[in-house]
């Protein structure tokens, strides 16, 4: 029953994701996508208990390279895609 | 269990927070505050994770996460605009390998559940197609490796024997999860299934396959999420999802081919065209092309990705200065697959500082494209061929384009007479309208502007 409820989750969010990224302009795509990599950082989550957790060695490390990478993600995506947005000026800014 | 409670709690206004980030992303004026409330939300969804009584050291966690967070901050702050596809494919691979670490580590537990091996399975799968076929677009990309496609004898053969090895490794996996052969096993086989599906793709499709691999990314995080039952890896996974899947379309669509022709382009013979188109080739010279450019009311700028090859974005903007104080009107128009990823135009363009209300998109700009003067194409080939709308038997014909040669006078920067990705000729060129202007575009554009200054 667990499956499907997640199931329920996963597919609401994908409709979700359709109707709100149809929206953005074509001239924020790359900012968009830069975004979307900080966003997919979000196993961050996951990866924070497993390196924490009283599981096996092996798994501890393996959650903390995942933490590792996973801030890259988190930390880079969000700091060049608002780089990115500060360049975007209207004629009214400057 | 009250503390999961708080945790769960909260992860529900995480959602909320991303959606409403990527709600304000829907305009240039709002897209930063976006950014940054999707930011918050991950903030908050970290640090209430750590409340979490299954961590008991933190450690490894303060170490890794601070080393994480500098590789990421010393790479956005580093990147060269023109670099951003580059970057973004190894973002990309990044957070499939991090998806990868989280699903193998879960692998790891005693106990696992059928459901929780699957879906751990689809997580290793997908998270490592995702990184060694981002790690290949990056080499492509960057010029590490050759970017054309790459086809070898019985590749066909290969994906398919690959395929097979992974279902059967997949069963073996599902049903010992404990198996550190079988992950391992798992692993090397979508690794090497990354590497298979990204090899025939190039060039041109480069953008097709950033996309796709972005989404991969985002539906890695969410197998993992399944692998965890978090539900807010689930959300934010499919959002990532749906994006890439999205921008995939869009760009499939601006190419007139189904994603299933890009992503088998390799392997099909190479269209050629026994139609010849001929012409007489009418160059003009910098000098002589200010004359009409300072008679010009309207002026069209169609960049491609050529322009960011020669870097000629900033001195496009000095000309567009100049062009506006003489009283003309500049615009410029963006095809979707102009440069090597969506909107990598226009962020070139905002570096170079012209405002956001003077982008505009192809079928914004196709209906009035008549009434400009003048058509500037920079360093931009198959996106303005009108082959595409009048030579049926084109390999691009029906492909959308933004219709250059309906402008009154049409001037193309060009570097010299080769073709452009798709090997056809483009007979733009030979148009009564069209005017050649040979050279680095940055050095034509240069000289126009020395013209307006005299």
């Amino acid at each position: 029953m667990t499956a499907i409820y997640l199931l329920f989750i996963l597919i609401l969010a994908i409709f979700v994701g359709f109707e709100l990224i149809r929206k953005v302009p074509a001239t924020l795509h790359t900012p968009l996508m830069s975004g979307a990599n900080a966003i997919s950082g979000i196993s961050v989550l996951g990866a924070l208990v497993l390196a924490g957790g009283p599981q096996s060695e092996y798994a501890t490390w393996l959650g903390a390279i995942a933490v590792f990478l996973a801030t890259i993600n988190v930390v880079g995506g969000y700091m060049v895609t608002d780089r990115m947005l500060a360049m975007f000026k209207s004629n009214k800014e400057r | 269990m009250d503390i999961q409670l708080i945790i769960n709690g909260t992860y529900v206004l995480s959602a909320c927070l991303f959606i409403f980030g990527l709600k304000l992303l829907s305009h240039p004026e709002t897209a930063r505050r976006g950014n940054r409330l999707s930011a918050l939300a991950m903030l908050i969804a970290i640090i209430v994770t750590l409340l979490d009584q299954q961590i008991m050291s933190f450690d490894m966690i303060a170490v890794a996460a601070l080393l994480g967070a500098l590789v990421g901050a010393f790479a956005a702050k580093r990147v060269e605009m023109t670099s951003m596809p580059e970057l973004v494919s190894l973002f990309n691979g990044i957070g499939g390998l991090a998806s990868v670490g989280v699903a193998w580590a879960s692998l790891m537990a005693d106990g696992v559940s059928t459901f929780v091996a699957f879906v751990s399975f689809l997580a290793l799968v997908i998270g490592g197609v995702t990184f060694s076929g981002s790690v290949l677009a990056w080499g492509k990309l960057s010029e590490r490796i050759v970017g054309r496609p790459i086809v070898f004898k019985g590749q066909v053969v290969t994906n398919i024997a690959v395929l097979l090895a992974l279902l059967v490794s997949g069963y073996l996996l599902v049903t010992a999860p404990n198996s550190l052969n079988m992950q391992l096993a798992v692993l090397l086989i979508a690794l090497i299934m990354g590497l298979l599906v990204v090899m025939p793709i190039g060039g041109a499709d480069m953008p097709v396959v950033i996309s796709l691999l972005n989404s991969y990314s985002g539906l890695a995080a969410c197998a993992a999420g399944f692998a965890l039952k978090n539900n807010l890896l689930i959300v934010a996974g499919a959002l990532v999802g749906a994006s890439g899947i999205i921008l995939t379309s869009i760009m499939c669509k601006a190419m007139n081919r189904s994603l299933v022709n890009v992503l088998t382009s390799g392997f099909q013979p190479v269209v050629t065209s026994d139609m010849k188109i001929e012409g007489e080739i009418k160059p003009l010279s910098a000098d002589d092309a200010f004359y009409v450019l300072e008679a010009a009311q309207s002026v069209l700028v169609i960049p491609g990705y050529g322009m960011a090859v020669a870097q000629a974005q900033h001195a496009m903007k000095e000309l567009q200065g100049l062009l506006e104080e003489n009283g003309a009107e500049v615009a410029y128009a963006i095809h979707p697959v102009a440069g090597r990823m969506p909107g990598h135009m226009n962020v070139l363009l905002a570096e170079a500082d012209v405002a956001y209300e003077q982008l505009f998109e192809m079928d914004e700009i196709n209906p009035r494209i008549d009434g400009f003067d003048v058509a500037i194409v920079i360093g931009a080939n198959d996106v303005v061929n009108p082959a595409a709308r009048e030579m049926k038997g084109s390999p691009i014909y029906g492909m959308p384009v933004i219709n250059a040669d309906l402008a009154r006078n049409v001037f193309v920067l060009k570097r010299g007479m080769a073709t452009g990705f798709a090997g056809v000729d483009n007979p733009l060129f030979f148009k009564d309208n069209t005017r050649m202007i040979f050279g680095d575009a940055k050095d034509t554009l240069n000289a126009m502007i020395r013209q307006f200054a005299d």
